[in-house]
């Protein structure tokens, strides 16, 4: 093999080392930071994972929202109109956070079923429906259509 | 009457485009100079029919005609006259209409801008930007027209528009953005009228290169505004959230990135040819993928626009005839260009080629990400990718790419000597050694992702410093010697300084930021880093078409003297009844202290979120001077001179061999910006 050959082939070698070093450490970020979504349903069955990062959505009930006095603590409950799940949450919830308003939130299932959130996304239209918690519903009642926003969401940026 | 004229012009600027289309690039085929010559007089009009559109929806926003369904949703008279401008924008209709204006600007500055080039290659990239403009004039005429009417019950007010848009932001956020988005279109029709004309040398790369930079500068800015609008408007100081939509612009940066970086390897010494080609069609393929996500609404995104199968099914079909056709041009015709110079391993080749590679990595790593969710959702799980996989990628990519473009910066097309490739390595390895350790000290705790980005900051800082001690020196004064130096070498010293200081910022803003959530009453005080924040009290404001409660917090220093009084708002609007948080900001070079009001919580106590954010301003500081830096770049005389040489020669079909040639720096010249 001539010099300029063996030089090539280093430089390959080396440029294929980096990117499936690269491609190793995605996969592993991947692995690591895949949060699976659960509606109501599935978490009262079970199937949903504990003291694991996962995603729930649902709508908020109505007159669930319970906040503590003296503290930024929260509870509320979500629904797909089954099951329901008891959220908790300390901090500031975001400025569309309704009752009755669809959202979805990142957190873990304690052993007691409660719903330890450490994020809660509602989004910035009033008539979005996030499309996991539209899915959820049409899960939750088998095909049937709930149509919750009676408007098509609009646009915006 | 206004909308139907705009309507009518926007059918004839689509006609327009069709013609631009066609006729040019037949005539490039028969070589027919009159065929070939209305490609110009085309795109001129082409614009002046959009422009007309545009201004139509404009007008009926300004006069407030809330029979136009696009306006009844996106106004309202009360609305100040520079929201109902920028509401134009405001949602999917308006937004795409100023999309396919920037496009026709774009087209009609190549038509005016490309005197120095063949008339061929005009009448083909001119065609192939009219094909672009076609399937987005299509894509706005079948499925989102803005002229539509409410006929024959109008509302008699408008919905107003969402209350986050009615902001400075909005004004100059997407505009820049949709330069730098649609301003690929531009390398990308190069690309193709190369591969078309089979002419694929380094003086197609010299035509090609200005327009990229130019595009990536807008671009830049682009997200940046972006970052800086989500930061103040959505109340929570958050700069960066790896949300779909957001990957969507960042993916056609990273390409542009290594676009403009490979483009100077092609146009200085002829190589690399055929990857250029493919990165220009990739990034532009990402700014059309970047569409169909923020557009069909099939991922989650706090960008939500209406998510309608049919314009999702019409941006993909557009995306697969686009990308389709050109790889299938690609394949034919890239095979016959052959470059033959060769490089050694320590070349600027080399490690421009490096760059290249992590730069692709990167997008790839943020298109898995981002496209992971919707492969899953085939199978059947529903699953989201989370921020801590991209902070993961990037927090060992960048780095990475960072320790080769500081070595990089040194070196020399064809072969670079070991000595004067590493003789700055010892002095950069050792001075930014104490650097890393001391900042994040100061700052508090040593975490390590902190000392490894200031390291890599202060390294990049000292590399960049050094290169330009090093080409400034001179006769007389270091600073004449500076002056001297190419634009585009100035380019590249503020773009590369931008990389740094923006990767400063992001490090210590995301280690030392401090963040508290306190229920405050008038007389509360909350500390943090320091600084006492005092609740003075909370009244009603009234605005044009929101009422909120506005705090007065005050603000005093460790030594007891007051910062500044911030005011924070929740606003309600009044028309669609959202609630809106307006964040109170001290803005600062070295640390911006905010403060948002989150709800109440009855008598008189609200829930508050304080924070401590060091150096945010440097994430956009950075990015002004890689903006700036790609602008000085373009404006390197260089690509006036060769015009003004040209003049001389004959316009058509002019084999440009002299100018690979003639691009042999000896120094290398520092080009790369």
């Amino acid at each position: 093999m001539n010099p300029k050959r063996k030089q090539r082939l280093t430089l390959v070698l080396f440029i294929a080392f980096g990117v499936s070093a690269a491609v190793g450490l995605a996969l592993y970020g991947m692995s690591q930071n895949i949060n699976l979504f659960f509606n109501p349903s599935q978490v009262e069955q079970g199937e949903a994972p504990m003291e694991q990062v996962i995603r729930i959505g649902g709508l908020v009930v109505e007159g669930s929202v319970n906040r503590d006095k003296t503290s930024l603590d929260v509870q509320f409950d979500i629904t797909d109109f089954k099951s329901t799940v008891t959220v908790a949450f300390s901090g500031i919830l975001p400025d569309l956070f309704r009752e009755g308003q669809g959202i979805v939130t990142t957190g873990k299932l304690d052993q007691f079923g409660v719903f330890r959130a450490d994020e809660v996304l509602a989004k910035h239209d009033e008539n979005y429906m996030p499309p996991e918690v539209q899915r959820a519903l049409d899960k939750a009642h088998g095909g049937q259509d709930v149509t919750v926003s009676e408007q098509q969401p609009t646009a915006k940026y | 009457m206004i909308a139907e004229i705009g309507h009518f012009a926007l059918i004839l600027s689509f006609c327009f485009s069709l013609l631009l289309t066609v006729v040019p690039l037949l005539g490039a085929w028969w070589r027919d100079p009159l065929w070939m010559g209305v490609a110009r007089p085309l795109a001129m009009g082409q614009l002046v029919m959009v422009l007309a559109a545009f201004v139509a929806l404009t007008a009926n926003f300004l006069l407030d005609d809330f029979s136009v369904q696009y306006v009844a949703n996106h106004s309202n008279s009360l609305m100040p006259w520079y929201y109902k401008v920028s509401a134009v924008w405001g949602g999917h209709e308006g937004s795409l209409l100023l999309w396919v204006l920037i496009l026709g600007g774009w087209t009609a500055a190549v038509a005016k801008f490309s005197k120095q080039l063949p008339l061929d290659m005009v009448a083909r990239v001119l065609g192939v930007l009219g094909f672009v403009n076609v399937g987005f004039m299509l894509f706005i005429l079948l499925t989102s027209n803005p002229f539509n009417r409410f006929l024959p019950n109008w509302p008699q007010d408008g919905s107003d528009l969402n209350p986050l848009l009615q902001d400075f932001g909005l004004i100059v956020h997407p505009p820049m953005l949709y330069m730098g988005y649609v301003g690929f279109s531009v390398a990308f029709a190069f690309a193709i009228a190369a591969l078309l004309g089979g002419r694929l040398d380094a003086a197609w790369a010299r035509w090609s290169r200005p327009w990229t930079t130019v595009a990536w500068s807008f671009m830049t800015a682009g997200i940046a505004l972006g970052s800086w609008w989500a930061y103040y408007e959505l109340g929570w100081g958050g700069w960066w959230f790896w949300d779909p939509v957001e990957n969507a612009s960042l993916m056609p940066w990273l390409a542009g990135t290594a676009l403009m970086h490979s483009l100077a390897v092609t146009e200085k010494r002829g190589v690399f040819k055929s990857w250029t080609v493919l990165l220009a069609i990739f990034t532009f393929s990402l700014s059309l993928l970047g569409t169909f996500l923020v557009r069909s609404g099939i991922l989650t995104s706090v960008h939500a626009f209406a998510s309608d199968p049919e314009r999702g099914q019409f941006v993909l079909m557009f995306l697969l005839i686009t990308i389709g056709s050109s790889l299938a041009l690609y394949a034919l015709r890239a095979p016959v260009v052959k470059s033959r110079i060769g490089f050694t391993e320590r070349s600027r080749e080399i490690f421009l080629l490096l760059n290249n590679i992590l730069f692709v990595v990167a997008t790839l790593t943020v298109l898995g990400g981002t496209l992971f969710p919707l492969g899953a959702e085939y199978f059947g799980y529903e699953v989201s990718v989370g921020a801590p996989y991209f902070n993961l990628m990037f927090a060992f990519l960048v780095p990475v790419l960072v320790l080769i473009m500081g070595v990089g910066v040194y070196s020399n097309w064809k072969d670079t000597r070991p000595k004067v490739l590493f003789s700055r390595v010892p002095v950069m390895a050792l001075v930014s050694l104490p650097v890393a350790l001391v900042v994040p000290w100061l700052y508090g705790e040593v975490a390590l992702l902190a000392v490894v980005g200031t390291y890599i900051a202060s390294w990049l800082i000292l590399a960049t410093f050094l290169d330009v001690w090093k080409k400034s020196a001179s006769k007389q004064s270091r600073w004449s010697g500076w002056l001297k130096t190419s634009r585009s070498f100035k380019g590249m010293v503020a773009g590369h300084l931008g990389i740094a200081i923006t990767i400063l910022g992001a490090t210590i803003t995301s280690h030392y930021s401090e963040e508290k959530d306190v229920r405050m009453e008038a007389g509360t005080v909350a500390e943090i880093a320091g600084f006492q924040f005092k609740l003075l009290g909370i009244e009603g404001v009234r605005g044009p078409n929101y009422v909120s409660d506005q705090a007065h917090v005050t603000i005093t220093s460790s030594s007891g003297d007051i910062v500044t009084t911030l005011h924070p708002e929740k606003r309600r609007y009044l028309v669609s009844g959202d609630v809106m948080t307006e964040a109170g900001i001290d803005a600062g070079l070295f640390r911006d202290l905010y403060i948002s009001m989150g709800e109440h919580l009855g008598d008189g106590a609200w829930a508050m979120r304080v924070q401590y954010k060091p150096l945010v301003r440097w994430l956009w500081l950075g990015a002004v001077f890689m903006s700036v830096g790609g602008l000085l770049a373009v404006a390197d005389p260089r690509y006036r001179v060769k015009l003004k040489q040209r003049r001389q020669q004959p316009e058509v079909n002019t084999r440009l061999e002299e100018a690979s040639t003639s691009a042999v720096m000896p120094d290398g010249g520092g080009s790369t910006a």
